[in-house]
Formats: C-alpha cells, structure tokens, sequence
C-alpha cells in the first residue's frame, strides 16, 4: 500500500545505479536487483549500443530514470529539444517516476554539466516551480526533485536550503528524492544539522531516497561518490524512513567503481533499516 | 532604531546572479590549476565574488567558488581525455591540455550531453592550426576520425533498403541516401590501426549523478612514431552495435561521398570511367553495391 501521494512504490526494494563496467556482468549473470536506476542523458541516443543495452536490461529488471542536465532551477526557459528526447526515453522505459536535481547549471543555451547551488529565494524557487510544473505536463510522469550536495552559499538567501525545497515541491506539486549523503555533505561544509534537514522535509513528497559515499578533505566534503556509505550517513537514511516508511532507494556508485557484488552489497545494507523500520511499524 | 527588511530577489536580479557566478565557473583556471585572482574587468576576484558568495569558517568566499571552477574544468577535460585519445597520443599530454582548454574557452558545451563537447573542434583546429604544429594534418584527421567515431557510435540507424530496393529504378534519376551513422574519411596517414592501438590504452568516461571527478591525468602514449603516412580512405560506421573503420579503395570514396551529397547514382558512377577499365567497371560497380547493401549502409531513395 503506497505510503503517501507520491510514494506509490514502496515495494521497490533496494536498487543501484546502473553503470557500464557492470553491463556484461548484469548481461550474463542476471543478478537479483530490485530495480536500476539509468542517468537518463546516458540513454538519450538515437541508437547504438546505449539503447540495446538498456532495451535488454528492461527485458528483465525495472528501471528508473534519473536525469542530470534538465535544470529546472536555471533561470532561461526548459530545452524542449532536451524534453523531446527525454519524452521518447520515457516510453521506452516506463519509468514509474522521473527524477532531476534542484539545481541550476546552464545560462542562454551553454552548459556548465555541473549541478549548480541554488540561491535559496522565493524568487528562485517561483522560476523553479513553474519548470518542474511545464516538465511534468509535457512528460506526462510524475517528477521528483532531489537535493544537491553544495560547496557554497548566497548571500541573497532567504531561507535554508529545506525550507527551500519544501517552498519548491509545494508550488510545484512535484516529489522529492532525498539524497542523505547529499544531506551530509552540505551539513559538514555549510555548519547546519543534517537531522534538521531530515526532519524539516515534507515526508508526504519523499517518494525515493539515494545513498552514497565522499571524500574528506581538510576543509570541505566532495561528493565523489566513490567510497562505501559512512555511519553519519546510514543515520539520516534511518531516520528518513522512520518519518517516510519503507521507500524506493538507491545507492549511487560513480567513480572508481567496484565489482558488482560489492557495490550491491552496500546497497542491501539498506535492509538492515527497513526491516527495522517495518518492526517498528508492525508493533505501532 | 528599526531594522530595514532586507530587500527580496527579484527575477531579474536571480538571473543575473547565474550570469555572473556560471562566468566565474566557467573562465579558465591558471596554470596551477588556481581560479583566476583577476576578475575580467581588472578588479580583484576576490571583491567580485565576495558580493554574492558567503564565506564560512574554513573557506573565502573565492575558495568556495574556486572548487565550482575546478570542478567544472576537471569534469570537461575528463570527458575530452575520453573522447580523444588518438589526438592526445599525437599532441602529449600538455599540448593537449592547452588545445582542450582554448577550444572550451572558445566554444562551451551547448548541449545538454557532455557527448557532443567536440562537435566543432575540427572547425576549430582548421581554424586554428598554430595550436596543432608541427603534426597539424595529423591532428586534424584524427580529430576527425574520432569525431566519426562519436557519430557511428550511437547515431541513429535507419531501416536499410532492401538489396533489390533500387533494382528496377532508374540510375540517371535516383539518389540513395546513407546512414546517419556513416561518415567518410580521406585521411593522409594510416591513423585507422594507430587509433585502435591507442583506445586499447584508454578508459572509459563516466557521466554521473551528482558526483565530482577527480582531475585525472593519463600518461603519454607514444605511438606516433610507427605512424605509416599514405593516403587512406575509411568509411567510419556501425555494424551489430559496434564501430568499425573500414578501408575503401579511391573508387568506393568517389562514388559514396557523391552519393552523400545528393547526386544521382549514375553521376556518382560516372567518376569511375577515370579509374577503372570500362570492361570491369559493370562487375565492380555491382560487387561494391551488393556489400555495401549487405551492411546497411543505404537507408533512403529519392527518385
């Protein structure tokens, strides 16, 4: 039973990003996986390898798209070119729901390919909210916003950064995919707590949550994801499903990517939580 | 005494502040690697930044832009290190990096792939010749070939035509079209085998969610010297879902690269009587056709 409007896939289980050096393996071995989850510009081809690929992974498995270039925070009008190509992988996917970052990263038509900090303004989040409201309307699936990991701040903000999301999912209608390591990462480098982060979202939007390894610096946190999830983080993904419930999640390994098995086994980890956090229910 | 209420962002104001922090992102690094300690107007960068970025406890307001600029120049750099090893084999490593940063500064990403970051850099290197001396004619057709590569990588490929779809048309009126994913080539040097040679040394790009990369060097491959200079013809496409180069005689160059521009088929054909003894050239014409046919190489036919 969905746990909330925007949470109809509570039985999604635990899934991983779905990365080249683990094709062949995924191919011919057709291991157990809940669901992958696809970088949706990896897909957005007009043939080729990408697309026969993925056409034999949806053979088998369930995907989810996830996007890193659709920018609803930039503050210039959607690609529609981007949303047509993005529309087509849709249909080929099925995908239940379509994610992107609360972020900005291109100005009049040049990319940066980064995803970009928000300034935390009612201005920013009224531009946001009305893209995020024209994507969903064109791609006719439910979209969810996930929170970025960030190295800065604007002095123009008016409020924090989950006051800000929540500003933009209200306006916008939409979802959220909470990325607690993403929570962790901005916490450490902007000096705030990352439960008050957890706690201040609206847990009726959490619709799938990332996990995710980082490197420590001497000063600041990078968001690498190339490192197994640290305890802090394992904290906050505990504390985000005893608010949400059982919900779809997904551990994202990018850099230096390990064996299949042991990327999957980090991400089972996640069990330990939800079985716990399914007790709790059950004795609720 | 009364606080005055801070003043809200406006719309305008919001777009500006991404005008000037993604100029920021984006200028060049300096040779260590550093964000630039002048702004482009001549004031400190420091001063410029410090308007709109917050500094914290363990960073300026520079420092903490200066990992976006960073972070921006690794990821882009990455991806052409990926994309163009065969050139990076012919120019080293510094070289290299100096093309990919004049050529980025000059021409930033307007896609939203990072898959499209060459598309005009073999307008740019024939533009700019002084950044590929002395191996410039090399560099150039490598850049082009690895741009084919791209192309035949994952373009589109349409139906092909039946072998005996143009059977029955007439060769002064048709035009047959080719697949999006063929490109040919007319290259000085024998880069086709080199090229091979080199990706077996390459690794392969990530395109990830919200992770940075590390700024990653590769080591200099040096292979230009078994080089073979003669003049080559490649058909650069896909088969089975994988790239292939494969050669073609002058002949078959002619009639395809005709054939690419709209000509009809007989005019496409008509350029062989040069070449080749009038008395084979039926049985030839008909051998090339039929392979060609055989890889789907026509998709079209306009009569």
């Amino acid at each position: 039973m969905p746990a909330n409007a925007f949470n109809g896939f509570t039985d999604y289980g635990i899934g991983i990003g779905l990365r080249v050096p683990h094709y062949d393996h995924i191919l011919t071995k057709k291991p157990t996986v809940d669901w992958f989850e696809i970088i949706s510009e990896n897909f957005m081809v007009d043939g080729g390898r990408p697309l026969k690929i993925l056409d034999q992974i949806l053979e088998q498995y369930r995907v989810v798209q996830h996007g890193v270039s659709m920018y609803f925070g930039s503050s210039g009008k959607l690609n529609r070119e981007h949303l047509k190509k993005l529309k087509r992988l849709v249909k080929r996917t099925n995908t239940p729901w379509l994610s992107d970052h609360l972020c900005w990263g291109s100005v009049d038509g040049t990319y940066t390919h980064d995803l970009l900090p928000m300034p935390y303004t009612f201005a920013a989040a009224k531009v946001t909210a009305q893209k995020i409201r024209e994507a969903r309307d064109f791609l006719e699936v439910p979209i969810c916003v996930e929170n970025v990991s960030s190295y800065a701040e604007f002095h123009v903000s008016e409020m924090a950064e989950w006051e800000f999301l929540n500003e933009v999912v209200e306006r916008a209608d939409c979802g959220i995919l909470l990325d607690v390591n993403n929570i962790y990462v901005s916490s450490q480098n902007h000096n705030f707590n990352p439960l008050d982060y957890v706690n201040g979202v609206p847990v009726q939007r959490i619709a799938q949550i990332h996990i995710a390894g980082h490197s420590k610096y001497e000063r600041f946190i990078l968001d690498t994801h190339d490192h197994p999830v640290i305890d802090p983080v394992w904290k906050l993904y505990e504390r985000a499903i005893q608010r949400a419930g059982k919900t779809a999640t997904l551990l994202e390994w990018d850099d230096r990517i390990p064996a299949f098995d042991e990327v999957h086994g980090e991400a089972l980890k996640a069990n330990k939580f939800l079985q716990r956090v399914e007790n709790e229910t059950v004795h609720a | 005494m009364k606080l005055s209420t801070p003043k809200s962002q406006t719309k305008r104001e919001f777009g500006e502040l991404q005008k000037i922090m993604a100029t920021a992102v984006m200028r060049p690094l300096t040779r260590g690697d550093k964000m630039q300690i002048k702004w482009i107007d001549g004031r400190p960068t420091k001063i410029v930044v410090k308007n709109f970025i917050k500094p914290n406890d363990r960073l300026t307001s520079f420092e903490r832009l200066e990992i976006y600029n960073r972070q921006y120049w690794f990821r882009v750099r990455d991806c052409f290190y990926s994309d163009y090893p065969g050139l990076r084999a012919i120019l080293g490593d510094k070289k290299f990096e100096r093309l990919t940063d004049e050529y980025l500064t000059q021409n930033p990403s307007r896609s939203f792939t990072l898959r499209n970051l060459g598309s005009r850099l073999v307008k740019f290197l024939e533009a700019n010749p002084k950044l590929i001396a002395p191996h410039s004619q090399l560099a150039l057709d490598m850049a082009r070939l690895e741009w084919a590569h791209i192309e035949a990588f994952d373009n589109e490929a349409v139906t092909p035509l039946q072998p005996d779809a143009i059977l029955d048309s007439n060769p002064a009126k048709i035009q047959l079209q080719l697949q999006p994913h063929l490109t040919l080539l007319c290259l000085k040097n024998e880069l086709d085998d080199f090229l091979i040679e080199v990706k077996k040394n390459s690794g392969l790009r990530n395109e990830a969610s919200n992770a940075m990369e590390q700024n990653q060097r590769h080591k200099k491959i040096s292979l230009s010297r078994r080089l073979k200079q003669r003049e080559i013809f490649l058909a650069v496409h896909r088969h089975d879902d994988s790239v292939y180069y494969k050669r073609l005689e002058r002949g078959q160059f002619l009639v395809l690269t005709a054939l690419q521009r709209g000509v009809t088929l007989e005019k496409a054909c008509a350029q062989l009587v040069k070449l080749k003894s009038p008395g084979d050239l039926g049985d030839i014409i008909k051998k090339w056709f039929s392979n060609w046919a055989a890889l789907g190489w026509f998709c079209g036919i306009k009569q």
